[in-house]
C-alpha cells in the first residue's frame, strides 16, 4: 500500500447521494480473481453518458472525488476502492461515507474524508476547487485557505501514513489470540 | 456489592469476544468464531495469504459455498455457466479449499445454498458467537443473537490468517416494534417500513437491535428477513435476542449442540438478552400493526411506499443532492411523482434471494399462485435459497404449484438478486424482486427493480401489473 501524507489536486465532484456499491463498480465486473483492471469499469453504467463528470476534460489528473452523502452504500465489495484506486482517485469527500467502504478505503490507502456540511456544500457547488487532504493534520484545505477538519481513527491515519499493512499488526498479536482460543471454548 | 452493570446484546457479545481491549493507538481485536466464505470475495485473499506464505489458521472455523456467480439451470448434471470467467472463479474457489482444508458446500451437494441461508440451516449460527462473511448481508444471521457483519476481501485475509479483526466498538440503536402483523403483511413490508423510517444512512455506525412484542412473534425465518435488511439502514450489524423460537429452530442441526452441550448451550444462551434497564444509544418504536404491504418506486431502499400511497415528490425532499438522488431515480425508474405503482405492468418477478428464498418465503408464494397462471408475457423465476429448501419445498409439492402456474423453478443460488450468473432483467424491463436492492443496474444493465414481499410478487406474477396481495388472499 502507497503511503500517504499530504496530496493536493483539483476536484471531481458526483453530486448525488447514496452512491452505491453496484453504481462504482456493477455487479458483473466481479467474477474476477485478482483486483486488476478495474478503473475501465469504475461508475461503467453511468460512464455510457458521455457527458458524465468522468468523461469530461476537467477530470483528468484528478484524484480526489467529492460526492454526495452516504457514498458507498451497499454491498461490501472491495472492488470498489480497488476501482476508485485503479482510476486515479486517492482520497473521496463527503459529508459521510459508508461503514464497509470506510473500512476497505483505509486498507487499500484511499483515504476516506468527511467533512462537515458547510465544507461538504462548498465543494458540491465548486466542482475543480484545488484542494488539499493533509492526513498528518487531518484537514481539508480549501482553495481559500480556510480548512475543515475530518476524523480518522488513529490507528487507520497511522497505517495509511505509512502505508503499513494492518494485518502485520494482527499478525503480532498471535500470542493473546492463542490465548484467548485456549481459555474460550 | 454493586449492582453489575445493566448491558444490551450487543455489549454482551462485544465484551465475550475481546482477545486485546481497543487503546488510543489501535482497536480492539475481536475474535471471530466463524468465517463464512464464497467464490466472489475470496480470492484475492487466498492470494493473499499465499504472497505472504502464511497458513490458514482455522479451517475448522471456515466454511465455504457456493453462490453468487454459479448457474441456476442445469442440462443433467453439467452446469450451464454464463462464460468462461464465471466457471473459473467457481474452479478457483474449489481450488483454493482444497489447498487449505477448507470445507466447501460445492454447487448440487446437500448442504449447498446462499450463504446466509445455509449457516443457519446447518446450525452453523448460532447465538453468542461472531460470524463474518465477505457480503454485507452477513447481518441475517444476527437474527439468532450473534454478532454478524459484512467485511471486505482484506479483511477476509485478516480472518484466514489471524481469526480475528480490528474494531472499533459500535453504537446501540434499538428499534422497537410493537403490535401484530396484519394478514397479508410480511416480514418484508416491515423491515421496508422500518428503512423508510430511519433512513438508507440512519443506522450507520450502530448496530440494530430489533425488539418488541411483534419480533418475539417472528418465527427465524421472518427474523432473518429483518436482520437481512439491517444493511439497507445502514447499520453495522442487525440482532434479535435469541429465545425459545431460536432453541427449537436449531435443536437437532446438524452442526448444533447435541446432548449435556446442547443443555449447557441453552442456558448460556438465555444469559444474552439485553438486561432490563440497559441503555442504547438511541431508540425509535414503530406500530407494526399498522404497517401495510411495502413496494419501493426508486433507486434505493428506502424509497418505498405502501401499496395503497402515491409516490412522493422529490422536491418535497430539502436538500439539493438528496433532491438531485431522487429525481434520478424516478427518471431512472420512469415513474412520476403523485402517481400509484398499482396497475404498473411488470416484465419479470424474481422470488428469490437470502432475503426471501426461505421455506416460508416459497410457502407464502406458492399459496398465492396455486391454481392460478402467470398473466401472459411475465416471466416468473423462483430460486429456492439452497438444496435443502429446495428438497422441502419439492417434498410439499411447492415446485409443481409453480411449474403449473407458469413460473420457471430453479437450482439455488443469489440468481436474479445480482445478476451475476447470466440470470438478469434486460434493460428497460420492470421486476418485481423479494431480494434487498432495487440499485440501478443491480439485477441487470438499464434493469427497474421494485423489492416486495413474496405475496406481493405472486400477485404481480399472476396480474401481470403489480397489485395489493389481499386483494387475493382467501
Ligand atoms: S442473495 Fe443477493 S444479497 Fe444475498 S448474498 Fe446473494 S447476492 Fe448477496
Amino acid at each position: 500500500m502507497e503511503a500517504f501524507r499530504k496530496i493536493t489536486s483539483k476536484t471531481v465532484v458526483l453530486p448525488v447521494d447514496n452512491v452505491d456499491t453496484d453504481q462504482i463498480i456493477p455487479a458483473r465486473f466481479l467474477t474476477i480473481t485478482t483486483k486488476l483492471g478495474l478503473g475501465e469499469s469504475l461508475f461503467a453504467d453511468w460512464r455510457n453518458d458521455p457527458e458524465f463528470v468522468l468523461n469530461r476534460p476537467e477530470a483528468e489528473g484528478a484524484s480526489i472525488l467529492v460526492a454526495g452523502e452516504n457514498f458507498g452504500c451497499g454491498s461490501s465489495r472491495e472492488h470498489a476502492p480497488w476501482a476508485l484506486l485503479d482510476f486515479g482517485f486517492r482520497a473521496v469527500v463527503s459529508s459521510s461515507i459508508a461503514d464497509i467502504f470506510k473500512n476497505n478505503a483505509v486498507k487499500n490507502g484511499l483515504v476516506p474524508v468527511e467533512v462537515d456540511a458547510k465544507a461538504h456544500r462548498f465543494l458540491l457547488e465548486n466542482p475543480g476547487a484545488s484542494v488539499t487532504v493533509d492526513l498528518e493534520a487531518c484537514k481539508l484545505v480549501l482553495p481559500d485557505g480556510g480548512a475543515a477538519e475530518f476524523l480518522l481513527d488513529g490507528f487507520a491515519r497511522h497505517c495509511l501514513m505509512n502505508g503499513i499493512d494492518q494485518l502485520d499488526f494482527l499478525l503480532q498479536q498471535e500470542e493473546a489470540i492463542a490465548r484467548f482460543e485456549s481459555t474460550s471454548t | 456489592m454493586n449492582e453489575p452493570k445493566a448491558r444490551t446484546l450487543f455489549e454482551k457479545l462485544w465484551t465475550r469476544h475481546v482477545v486485546q481491549p481497543a487503546t488510543e493507538d489501535h482497536p480492539a481485536v475481536i475474535y471471530i468464531d466463524l468465517h463464512l466464505i464464497h467464490e466472489v470475495t475470496s480470492p484475492q485473499a487466498f492470494d493473499e495469504l499465499r504472497r505472504k506464505n502464511i497458513p490458514l489458521r482455522r479451517p475448522d472455523r471456515t466454511i465455504a459455498t457456493m453462490d453468487h456467480s454459479i448457474p441456476t439451470l442445469f442440462d443433467g448434471d453439467e452446469p450451464l455457466y454464463s462464460d468462461d470467467k464465471t466457471r473459473a472463479q467457481v474452479d478457483t474457489l474449489r481450488t483454493n479449499c482444497d489447498e487449505y482444508g477448507v470445507r466447501l458446500y460445492a454447487m448440487g451437494e446437500t448442504g449447498q445454498g446462499i450463504v446466509h441461508v445455509i449457516g443457519p440451516e446447518l446450525g452453523l449460527t448460532q447465538p453468542g458467537r461472531t460470524i463474518v462473511c465477505g457480503d454485507s448481508h452477513t447481518s441475517t444471521h444476527g437474527a439468532f443473537g450473534a454478532w454478524a457483519f459484512g467485511i471486505g476481501t482484506t479483511e477476509v485475509g485478516h480472518v484466514m490468517a489471524t481469526q480475528s479483526l480490528l474494531q472499533r466498538q459500535p453504537k446501540t440503536f434499538e428499534v422497537r416494534l410493537d403490535g401484530r402483523l396484519a394478514t397479508g403483511v410480511t416480514a418484508k413490508d416491515l423491515i421496508l417500513a422500518v428503512i423508510r423510517e430511519v433512513g438508507v444512512d440512519g443506522g450507520r455506525g450502530h448496530v440494530i437491535e430489533y425488539t418488541g412484542s411483534c419480533i418475539a412473534s417472528l418465527s427465524m425465518d421472518e427474523r432473518m428477513t429483518i436482520c437481512n435488511m439491517s444493511i439497507e439502514a445502514g447499520a453495522r450489524a442487525g440482532l434479535i435476542a435469541p429465545d425459545e423460537t431460536t432453541f427449537t429452530y436449531l435443536e437437532g442441526r446438524e452442526f448444533a449442540p447435541t446432548g449435556d452441550g446442547w443443555a449447557a448451550a441453552v442456558a448460556d444462551w438465555r444469559t444474552l438478552p439485553t438486561d432490563a434497564g440497559a441503555r442504547y444509544d438511541k431508540s425509535v418504536t414503530l406500530d407494526a400493526s399498522r404497517v401495510k404491504p411495502m413496494v419501493t418506486y426508486g433507486t434505493n431502499p428506502g424509497m418505498s411506499v405502501s401499496i395503497d400511497e402515491a409516490i412522493p415528490d422529490p422536491a418535497s425532499r430539502g436538500e439539493q443532492a438528496q433532491a438531485a438522488a431522487s429525481s434520478q431515480a424516478l427518471e431512472y425508474m420512469r415513474m412520476q411523482p403523485g402517481e400509484s405503482l398499482v396497475g404498473k405492468s411488470v416484465d419479470v418477478v424474481f422470488i428469490g434471494s437470502c432475503t426471501n428464498a426461505r421455506l416460508e418465503d416459497l410457502r407464502a408464494a406458492a399459496s398465492l399462485m396455486k391454481g392460478r397462471k402467470v398473466a401472459p408475457g411475465v416471466r416468473v423465476l423462483v430460486v429456492p435459497g439452497s438444496q435443502e429448501i429446495k428438497r422441502r419445498a419439492v417434498d410439499e409439492g411447492l415446485d409443481r404449484v409453480f411449474r403449473e402456474a407458469g413460473a420457471e423453478w430453479r437450482d439455488p443460488g443469489c440468481s436474479m438478486c445480482i445478476a451475476m450468473n447470466g440470470d438478469g432483467v434486460a434493460a428497460g424491463e420492470l421486476a418485481v424482486s423479494t431480494s434487498n436492492r432495487n440499485f440501478e443496474g443491480r439485477q441487470g444493465k438499464g434493469a427497474r427493480t421494485v423489492l416486495a414481499s413474496p405475496l406481493t410478487a405472486a400477485a404481480a406474477a399472476i396480474g401481470g401489473t403489480i397489485a395489493d396481495p389481499r386483494e387475493l388472499l382467501d
